[in-house]
C-alpha cells in the first residue's frame, strides 16, 4: 500500500511516485495469562491488589508470577491484599512520544512500591514534573467502578497524596 | 476472600511491526508503474531482463538502471495449489502460488494465480495479470488468471 493512500490522498491523483511501502508484520496470538496472573487480574476486577508471599523469606511479590524467582518455590493459592498507596522509588520524565503510549507529553513514568509489597510496579504519575521526587507518597486513581475489567487499565495513574515522604531506608533496596 | 483457582484468562494479543520501507530509485519506479498497471523490469549489461527489477546486478554488483516495460502476460514455470487459504493470504478461496515468467523477462517471481480449480493449473500455462479496480502501487494490485479466462 502506498504511503500516499495512508495519508488520505486520492490514489487517482497520480502526481507523485510511490516511494514508500508499508509492510507491517503482524502476529496474532491468543495470550493465556496463566493461573497466577489470572488470579491477580480477577482481583483487580474487584478493585483488589493481590500479591503473594514467598514462604521462604516472606517477601511479597506484586504482581505475582505464582512462584518465587529467587527460591524456586511455588506460592500456592494464598494471596496478600495490598494497599493502593505506595512510595515512588524512581521516576523518569518522558518528553519523547511513543506510538503506543497515548499520554500527553511530558508525562512521568514512575516505579512505585506499594505498601505491603516488596517489588516495584511501573506506572505513570499525574503531577507537575517539578514536583515529583523519590520517596513521594502516592495513591492509585481508578476508573469508575462500573468500568472495571480484568485489566491493569482499571488503574488510570497514580497521584500524590498529602503524607510525609517515606524514609530513604524504606525503599532504597528498590533503586 | 481470594477466588478459587479458575481457568486461566485469555485475551487476543496482536504484535505488529509497522515497517515502512523506503523503496529507492529502482523499486520506486517499479511500484509506481504497478499503480499505472504497467510492468517495469530492468535490463542487465548482458541483455538479460530481471523481473522484478533489482538495484544491482546479482553477479557483478554493478548498478542497474535500464528500466524497460514488459508484458503483463507470461508463463507459469512452477506452481503449488493452496486449497485452504489462511486468513492473511491474498485470496479467500483456493488459488495457486506460482513462479511466473513474464514475456520479455528472464527471471520468475512468486505470485498468485486465481484459477478455478487445481485441475486448471499446469506448468507452462499462459497467464495474464488481472488488475484491481483501484491500484495503489503494491504487489497486491494484481493477481494472475489463466489467459483463456481473463
Amino acid at each position: 500500500m502506498s504511503d500516499r493512500q495512508m495519508d488520505g490522498d486520492k490514489p487517482s491523483e497520480h502526481d507523485e511516485d510511490v516511494t514508500l511501502l508499508r509492510v507491517p508484520v503482524s502476529l496474532d496470538y491468543d495470550y493465556s495469562a496463566g493461573v497466577s496472573a489470572s488470579r491477580f487480574l480477577r482481583g483487580i476486577e474487584q478493585g483488589k491488589l493481590l500479591g503473594q508471599r514467598c514462604p521462604v523469606d516472606g517477601r511479597v511479590y506484586f504482581p505475582s508470577r505464582g512462584s518465587c524467582p529467587q527460591h524456586a518455590v511455588t506460592f500456592g493459592d494464598e494471596t496478600v491484599d495490598l494497599s493502593d498507596k505506595g512510595t515512588i522509588v524512581t521516576f523518569s520524565i518522558v518528553r519523547v512520544p511513543s506510538a503506543n503510549i497515548p499520554l500527553e507529553l511530558p508525562y512521568i513514568a514512575v516505579n512505585v512500591v506499594l505498601d505491603g509489597a516488596d517489588t516495584i510496579l511501573m506506572h505513570v504519575l499525574d503531577a507537575n514534573p517539578e514536583d515529583v521526587h523519590m520517596g513521594m507518597r502516592v495513591q492509585a486513581v481508578w476508573k469508575p467502578r462500573e468500568e472495571w475489567t480484568t485489566s491493569t487499565a482499571n488503574i488510570l495513574y497514580f497521584r500524590a497524596i498529602d503524607e510525609p515522604d517515606a524514609d530513604y531506608d524504606q525503599y532504597k533496596e528498590h533503586i | 476472600m481470594c477466588p478459587e483457582p479458575e481457568a486461566a484468562l485469555t485475551a487476543p494479543h496482536s504484535l505488529e511491526y509497522t515497517y515502512k520501507r523506503s523503496l529507492g530509485p529502482i523499486l520506486s519506479q517499479f511500484f509506481t508503474a504497478l499503480r499505472d498497471r504497467r510492468m517495469l523490469a530492468v535490463r542487465r549489461s548482458d541483455g538479460s531482463v530481471l523481473m522484478p527489477p533489482k538495484e544491482y546486478d546479482p553477479d557483478t554488483g554493478a548498478s542497474l538502471d535500464g528500466m524497460i516495460e514488459i508484458s503483463s502476460e507470461g508463463v507459469v514455470r512452477s506452481w503449488s495449489w493452496v486449497s485452504k487459504p489462511r486468513r492473511q493470504q491474498p485470496l479467500d478461496h483456493a488459488f495457486a502460488y506460482a513462479l511466473i515468467q513474464l514475456d520479455g523477462a528472464d527471471t520468475t517471481f512468486l505470485h498468485v494465480v486465481d484459477a478455478v480449480e487445481e485441475g486448471s493449473m499446469s506448468t507452462g500455462m499462459r497467464v495474464a495479470a488481472r488488475w484491481k479496480a483501484e491500484t495503489t502501487g503494491s504487489m497486491t494490485d494484481f493477481v494472475f488468471v489463466p489467459v483463456s479466462s481473463k
